[in-house]
């Protein structure tokens, strides 16, 4: 058993909380969403062009590395994590060129070594796994793939073949923080999703309130949270901490107690 | 003499990769779209009414085949190898961009796609891609750097002129980079029905290949012009290089022709030995942006450095995939140009052979002026003349010093 199995695999859905490394106090904003209930954290490594992002996230990348944030710093927020939460899963995501540029075995390497479980890389899909996914595997860190609405049937085994952790589903093909996608296409789309797949399923793109949260939850395993946290991040700066607690409080109530409610 | 064992002209394979470059590193929801453009491409390919179509229109609508020029007064000048040019300046819009844009709607029609959108720097790929909106009809949406939207009014103006609407890009360092950023985001939120006509050799695969197969007619014209009118082949082809479409679209056809070497000019900018230059190929490294993995400027993490040329359609941080290949392979060689020696080439060809270059060929007659003179007097340089420069008098009134 992996965090990420071991999470996933509780009875209640599970609230994966993104935020962009180095935008605020970094280890202040992950205490806060812990703290508040986040099962699983997707920690943004930033970069100069992220181009499957909408206004909030760029903005945080923009921020984060103009407070100078590097790869080191990324990595050693995450060894930091490790040593407060042994047990919750960190997920690393980002784009391809800051995880290759020192070579795919050293990134590997270095996260493995941080106590990273998982690595979503936007921009290597299936068909160019080789870049990444060989190294991350060799060191026991999951390749975490993407799959989107315009992923048909006829695609979908090539993006499951190499997926391990848990699959994303991105609800809306768009970027990142924009428009949210109509209830019922996401539970159409997990619904097939799960036929063909064991991994859990989370849904992230354009969740931001509790009640949105909740109603994914009653069907996904995973409900994930990014450019609303990132907004607070923004908005707020050093006085963030209380802002996220009080939102990943809300929406981790919503996502917990989501079956709960339809059993009820 | 070649075979297809040892050929330059076969790549990419069939994954897009040229080497270990090329490519298709995209976001999962375009890669779905990536695939079809590269089936529908490949049907157009051998369809003889695609070609024909499009054949007519460069001939009839662009002005092709362009001439080409044997230049005496530059010949003389510089002392040594005959000069010719390839005239795509006097492509209609100006440069070699129409040609692709050409190539790139007609597919997109064929395959019933209803909106347009491309990323411009200098305005050049800008205005070709409103001029194919225009003529059949399509809307069209550019995205270009808040910056470029300063320096580039005019070409703005014939955007909107042409029916275009004309998008600041304020992500970013505001410049060609962040306009294909913000490209590659609105094509990801409107799949259904958008093309996007990318105007360089770069990008995910097909485009590489694809904007190349489009720009070569240049090459193949150049090729069976200079056997017609010197029964050889020229010894030297010179280029200059953003992405890098026009000198592959020179290139190319002559890869093959083991006497013809080949030189690519990068911009230099202020020097190699800062940080303000273009030269992705001598002054970066390789990495992945844009959907290929090719060479870029960057920094040891991997974040991408604002290029720097007086030549806003050089300006761009990375090069098309297939030169990151042909530098490695050695079949190419690659130079640099400081922008103070393609001010000089630029006045060079206005005084020599009453022709205004634009500033992103003005960087190819300034490494024509350094080499031509180092050579044999029979034997010939052959340079893409790829674009004019009206567009350019304002930015060279600035740095020679005129008010205009």
């Amino acid at each position: 058993m992996t965090r990420l199995s071991t999470t996933f695999a509780a009875p209640r859905p599970s609230l994966v909380c993104f935020i962009t490394a180095g935008d605020g106090d970094t280890a202040a904003n992950l205490d806060a969403l812990v703290e508040a209930g986040a099962d699983v954290i997707e920690l943004g490594m930033p970069f100069t062009d992220p181009m499957a992002d909408g206004p909030a996230i760029q903005s945080a990348n923009l921020r984060s590395l103009g407070a100078g944030t590097t790869t080191a710093d990324v990595l050693r927020y995450a060894t930091e994590f490790r040593a407060r939460y042994p047990d919750v899963p960190l997920v690393l995501m980002g784009y391809a060129n800051p995880m290759v540029r020192r070579g795919p075995e050293w990134f590997a390497e270095a996260a493995a070594a941080a106590g990273v479980d998982g690595v979503i890389c936007v921009d290597i899909p299936p068909e160019e796994d080789d870049a990444l996914g060989p190294a991350l595997r060799a060191k026991g860190i999951a390749p975490i793939r993407l799959a989107t609405p315009t992923t048909d049937a006829a695609r979908l085994p090539q993006v499951l073949a190499g997926s391990e952790g848990f699959l994303y589903y991105v609800s809306v093909a768009g970027i990142t923080g924009k428009q949210q996608a109509v209830q019922a296409s996401i539970e159409e789309a997990v619904a097939r999703l799960k036929q063909s797949t064991d991994l859990p399923i989370a849904v992230g793109f354009g969740v931001r309130t509790p009640e949105q949260a909740a109603a994914i939850a009653k069907v996904a395993d995973g409900v994930v949270v990014g450019s609303a946290l990132v907004e607070i991040c923004g908005e707020y700066g050093a006085a963030a901490p209380a802002k996220l607690r009080e939102l990943t409080a809300a929406l981790a109530q919503a996502v917990h107690s989501a079956r709960q409610e339809q059993v009820a | 003499m070649n075979t297809h064992l040892n050929s330059f002209r076969t790549q990419p394979d069939d994954r897009g990769h040229f080497g270990q470059f090329g490519g298709r590193y995209v976001a999962e929801t375009l890669m779905p779209l990536v695939l079809d453009l590269e089936r529908e491409y490949r049907k157009a390919q051998v369809d003889p009414a695609f070609q024909a179509q499009f054949d007519d229109l460069l001939e009839h609508y662009v002005g092709r085949p362009s001439p080409l020029y044997f230049a005496p007064r530059i010949t003389e000048e510089l002392g040594g190898a005959q000069v010719w040019f390839k005239r795509d300046e006097l492509n209609h819009t100006g440069a070699h961009k129409i040609n692709n844009c050409i190539g790139q709607i007609l597919l997109a029609m064929r395959m019933g796609k209803t909106r347009i959108i491309a990323e411009t720097g200098a305005g050049q790929h800008g205005v070709a891609t409103a001029t194919v909106c225009a003529r059949f009809g399509l809307p069209c949406v550019i995205y270009m750097g808040a910056e470029d939207v300063k320096r580039q009014a005019p070409n703005v103006f014939r955007m909107k002129l042409l029916g275009a609407e004309v998008i600041p890009v304020t992500s970013g360092g505001a410049t060609l980079k962040d306009a294909m950023n913000e490209g590659l985001r609105d094509w990801v939120a409107n799949v259904h029905d958008t093309f996007y006509i990318i105007g360089t050799a770069a990008g995910p695969h097909p485009y590489p290949e694809m904007v190349r197969n489009f720009q070569s007619v240049i090459g193949k014209e150049a090729r069976a012009q200079m056997l017609s009118r010197t029964g050889r082949l020229p010894d030297l082809l010179v280029a200059c290089i953003g992405g890098g479409s026009n000198a592959l679209g020179l290139f190319h056809p002559f890869l093959d022709d083991p006497s013809v070497k080949m030189l690519g000019v990068e911009a230099a900018g202020h020097g190699l030995d800062g940080d303000q230059h273009a030269a992705s190929l001598l002054g970066g490294s390789p990495g992945v942006l844009h959907g290929n993995r090719t060479y870029l400027l960057q920094d040891e993490d991997g974040q991408i450095t604002e290029g720097h040329s007086i030549s806003a359609g050089l300006d761009y941080p990375g090069i098309g995939p297939e030169h990151a290949w042909l530098k490695e392979s050695g079949r190419v060689d690659y130079t640099a140009v400081t922008d103070d020696e393609a001010l000089e080439g630029f006045q060079l060809l206005c005084r020599t052979e009453g022709i205004i270059p634009a500033l992103e060929p003005s960087h190819a007659i300034a490494a024509v002026a350094k080499v031509a003179p180092t050579m044999p007097k029979d034997s010939i340089v052959l340079m893409n003349l790829c674009g004019r420069g009206d567009k350019d008098i304002f930015t060279v009134a600035e740095k020679l010093g005129v008010e205009l």
